[in-house]
């Protein structure tokens, strides 16, 4: 009887409990948690404990790691690491700016029109269609050429606005199969109305989709915001991690062996993106139930 | 308690739904407290389309689907006393949560009053209507149990409530042989306590079993209708005869069974609408079953 | 002596541990014998069948031969199972509508697959095998999609027998039929094996009416072990092991009715068949069970072709 009394009250923090309980328990969850958390701890903090701006000259140009100089100079003596911890800031923004904006219009896209259907799935679609064939690359050079933008925020917000149809698409097809199913029959004769069985019923299923689809999001955020900063189209202000990485392409860093010039940037978005990747697959193991026990 | 009168669903098909093929062609019947009534029909026959109407998960086109003498309108006080289980057991748990979430969610919509001990002893109650032990089912998620310990899980679910209708789409037709039996006694005791029961199947052996009543549909009409021993015992219709004739029995062989008569009719199905052969058993044919047999 | 089966061990591979989905298979098929297999779902019989013509990659051959008309075959390789299939064994799969490319008309799809396999198409034979199953012509120049359940299932048939194979495994090819087309492609069936189009045939269904008015003999599945293998009739008329008579008992057939007749399931669910116990694997559920049932009962044969593996059969 002891299992009687545990019945009910379960819902629906117990089952927020339980996922936490094997989220902390799965090895791939918690060590691409740690590393994106170490990376951001880094851009969060580095800007604030380290002195000097990142873009001052120094005296010593191209030198190569070492005790004064953590990861070595450009060829204008700027100190890379200090220009590392401020770029990791501004990519995450970026990221999290314009993969947020961009998965929260996906998911309501994609939810509204895959489980009501109908036309206004028509008009909702036809609109994903539009906005995914324009060519979004040359319509943020034109944006950036008409006004001009100077913040990493205003940066993230038009990469947001432009990135979400294949997000919307894929959960709207996502969704569509996952009305059809009869548990959503039954929580609709449970007396749940729309939005409470997209939130509960829906969502939950494709949890770790979702999940992907933001870290999908996240890191194409990044390269197209490294790919703006390349053309010279980024933030006029601070350093990214693309602006490093086109300074050193730009500077001859490759053909000059200056090897710690673009090494950490290109480590750092491969870090960023490839621990979000290993922490979905283990995000995928403690939404679903039946991956748990093997 | 529940009256279809007149339901007819069309479908709206291809892009801005310029084509429209119809389900469900004028079909009406009746289902009263206490008594099993078996949908029959086969695949395309419109049978699992009637079930969601009634449930409210589908609109009808035309027609009216009144319950207890009001229209049925899907919502929380219709589901009260109005539930469907389905097919197929697995697609109806979300395979995230536990199954007994169903429960809860129960208790959120229409009894968030009760206290918790009170509730558990009700969930234990209609655990025990469905013969399911309590300590096997609950807490568990839906792959670590078998599909008929969900149907059954189903059935309490909707015990929970104050039921008066059951419409059971198919829900044996995916449990085994020798688990189905069993969740179709359930069914016929449900009647016992006063419930009406709609009970839809592709399977005549098992609406046999279990129905007082048989609606045979075919091409989204009723071809006949009656008590299941007059359609079953005396079948009038050509197409009801056919069916009859195809279901594989244990000690009869098909050659042994009667010739099939091939109708000129048949394709045309019930445009002159239901005869009444006699009081209660109508029929959708011209000639009431008077066509010699023919072999084909 | 078309096929025999002895001793014939397949795993599963899981996580968790190997789940032992035949457990010791012993049967022999005859020329132009039609065995139906019957059993509850997990029971191995589509395990089975597969085993015979293509293992999954996550079934193992544990032990166990299988010799057909006198030559073994290399079931765990599939590369030299590649030689055998379609022309010696050959299979009609439970999703007919799945096993047919639908972007390819049929024609081009039947000879493409049969010179994938070294033959000729011959359009003669095929039409007047067509014929014979009741298929119009037309139908080679559609496209899958076109067809309804019951003619995509017997199109997969006439190919899947185009070579005459020796044998051919019907894996529960009528259980998404409605009954009318599963009548007529059960029908389809047995003519395959009069004009010798098949010499011998596995039915596997969880239908034993239907099996009934099939085979020749039906052989019970419980747990990965043979129950009773018998002559249909002995099966349906006089079975001796418990399992099969209790099945028999829950089947409602068309004349029963609740009201003067109540049948009973088999309380209880099959052992799993991870870590299955000792003994019988019946013993659980079975109301007979006695001490003697905690060993492992052979099978015995009761009568020349009837098979029991119970005590107290």
């Amino acid at each position: 009887m002891t299992a009687l009394q545990e019945v009910a009250p379960r819902e629906p923090a117990g089952v927020r409990r339980e996922a936490l309980y094997f989220a902390v328990r799965n090895g791939k969850l918690m060590s691409g948690f740690a590393l994106v958390l170490v990376l951001l701890l880094l851009g969060l903090l580095g800007p604030v404990l380290l002195d000097g701006a990142p873009n001052d000259y120094g005296p010593r140009p191209m030198s190569p790691p070492s005790g004064e100089h953590w990861l070595g100079t450009t060829t204008f003596g700027q100190d890379i690491f200090l220009q590392f911890v401020y770029g990791l800031r501004s990519t995450f923004a970026v990221g999290v700016i314009g993969g947020g904006i961009a998965a929260a219009i996906g998911m309501v896209v994609g939810f509204v029109a895959g489980y009501r259907g109908g036309a206004v799935d028509e008009v909702l679609s036809m609109l994903t269609n539009v906005i995914l064939v324009i060519p979004t690359l040359a319509v943020l050079l034109i944006a950036n050429a008409y006004l001009g933008i100077r913040s990493v925020a205003v940066q993230g917000l038009f990469i947001g606005l432009t990135q979400w149809p294949w997000a919307a698409r894929a959960i709207r097809a996502q969704t569509f199969s996952l009305r059809t199913r009869e548990f959503v029959d039954l929580a609709r004769m449970s007396g749940a109305g729309t939005w409470k069985i997209i939130t509960r019923e829906v969502a939950p299923n494709m949890s770790s989709y979702l999940f992907m689809t933001f870290i999908l999001l996240f890191g194409g955020a990044v390269l197209i915001a490294s790919s703006l900063d390349f053309i010279g189209l980024g933030p006029t202000e601070g350093v990214s991690l693309g602006l490093m990485l086109q300074n050193a392409n730009q500077w001859s860093a490759l053909q000059l062996g200056l090897w710690w010039w673009f090494v950490p940037p290109g480590a750092g978005i491969t870090a960023i993106v490839g621990a979000l990747y290993v922490a979905n697959v283990g995000l995928d193991e403690v939404f679903n139930p039946k991956l748990r026990e093997t | 308690m529940l009256k279809l009168d007149d339901v007819t669903k069309e479908f709206r098909i291809g892009a801005f739904g310029g084509r429209s093929v119809t389900a469900v062609k004028n079909v009406s019947f009746e289902v009263v407290p206490g008594e099993v009534v078996s949908l029959i029909g086969e695949s395309g026959s419109g049978k699992s389309t009637i079930g969601r109407m009634i449930l409210g998960l589908n609109p009808a086109t035309s027609g009216s689907i009144t319950f207890d003498g009001r229209p049925a309108r899907p919502g929380k006080e219709y589901y009260r006393h109005v539930q469907g289980i389905f097919q197929d057991p697995f697609s109806s748990f979300n395979p995230v949560f536990k199954a007994d979430r169903v429960f809860a969610m129960i208790k959120e919509a229409y009894y968030p009053a009760v206290p918790e001990p009170e509730w558990a002893r009700r969930v234990a109650a209609c655990l025990s209507d469905v013969r399911l032990n309590p300590g096997q089912v609950l807490g568990k998620y839906p792959h670590q149990l078998s599909g008929g310990q969900l149907q059954r899980l189903l059935i309490a679910r909707a015990l929970l409530l104050d039921i008066k209708l059951l419409v059971a789409d198919e829900i044996t037709s995916m449990l085994d042989a020798s688990t189905r039996i069993d969740v179709l006694n359930l069914l016929a005791e449900l009647k016992a306590r006063g419930l009406g029961v709609l009970y839809i199947t592709h399977d005549l052996s098992l609406g046999n079993y279990l129905a007082e009543r048989t609606v045979v549909l075919r091409r989204g009409s009723v071809v006949e209708m009656g008590l299941t021993e007059k359609v079953f015992g005396e079948p009038l219709h050509p197409y009801t005869r056919e069916l009859l004739s195809a279901v594989p029995r244990l000690h009869e062989s098909w050659d042994d069974a009667e010739p099939v008569d091939t109708c000129l009719y048949h394709e045309r199905g019930a445009e002159g609408g239901l005869l009444e052969a006699e009081p209660g058993h109508l029929v959708a044919c011209a000639r009431l079953g008077a066509c010699p047999p023919v072999r084909p | 002596m078309s096929l025999q089966v002895s001793e014939l061990r397949v795993h599963y591979r899981t996580l968790r541990g190997d789940v032992r989905a035949l457990d010791g298979m012993s049967f022999e098929l005859k020329d132009g014998e039609i065995l139906g297999l019957v059993g509850e779902s997990g029971c191995g019989k589509s395990t089975l069948g597969k085993s015979l013509i293509r293992m999954d990659g996550r079934m193992r051959h544990v032990g166990g031969r299988v010799v057909l008309d006198g030559r073994e075959l290399p079931i765990s390789d599939d590369r030299a199972m590649n030689e055998v299939r379609f022309k010696e064994v050959s299979l009609i799969p439970q999703y007919a509508m799945s096993a047919l490319n639908p972007t390819r008309k049929i024609r081009k799809m039947v000879g493409e697959l049969l010179r994938s396999r070294g033959a000729e198409p011959d359009t003669a034979e095929l039409e007047r095998r067509m014929d014979q199953v009741g298929l119009p012509r037309e139908v080679l120049d559609r496209y899958p999609i076109e067809l309804s359940g019951g003619m995509k299932q017997r199109m997969v048939m006439v190919i899947s027998t185009l070579l005459d194979p020796s044998l051919l495994i019907a894996d529960e090819v009528t259980s998404a039929l409605d009954v009318s087309t599963q009548k007529a492609v059960a029908r389809a069936l047995l003519g395959f094996r009069e004009s010798g189009y098949v010499r011998s045939m596995i039915f596997v269904t969880h239908d034993i009416a239907l099996t009934h008015h099939i085979a020749d003999t039906i052989m019970v599945m419980y747990a990965g072990r043979l129950a009773e293998k018998a002559p249909a009739d002995v099966i349906v008329k006089a079975p001796r092991h418990p399992y099969t008579k209790l099945l028999l008992d829950a089947l409602p057939e068309v004349g029963v009715r609740y009201a003067e007749r109540r049948l009973e399931g088999i309380a209880g669910s099959p052992p799993s068949l991870l870590n299955p116990p000792a003994g019988c694997r019946f013993r659980d559920r079975c109301p007979v069970a006695g001490d003697e049932c905690a060993e492992d009962p052979p099978v015995v044969a009761l009568a020349p072709d009837h098979h029991v593996a119970c005590w107290k059969a």
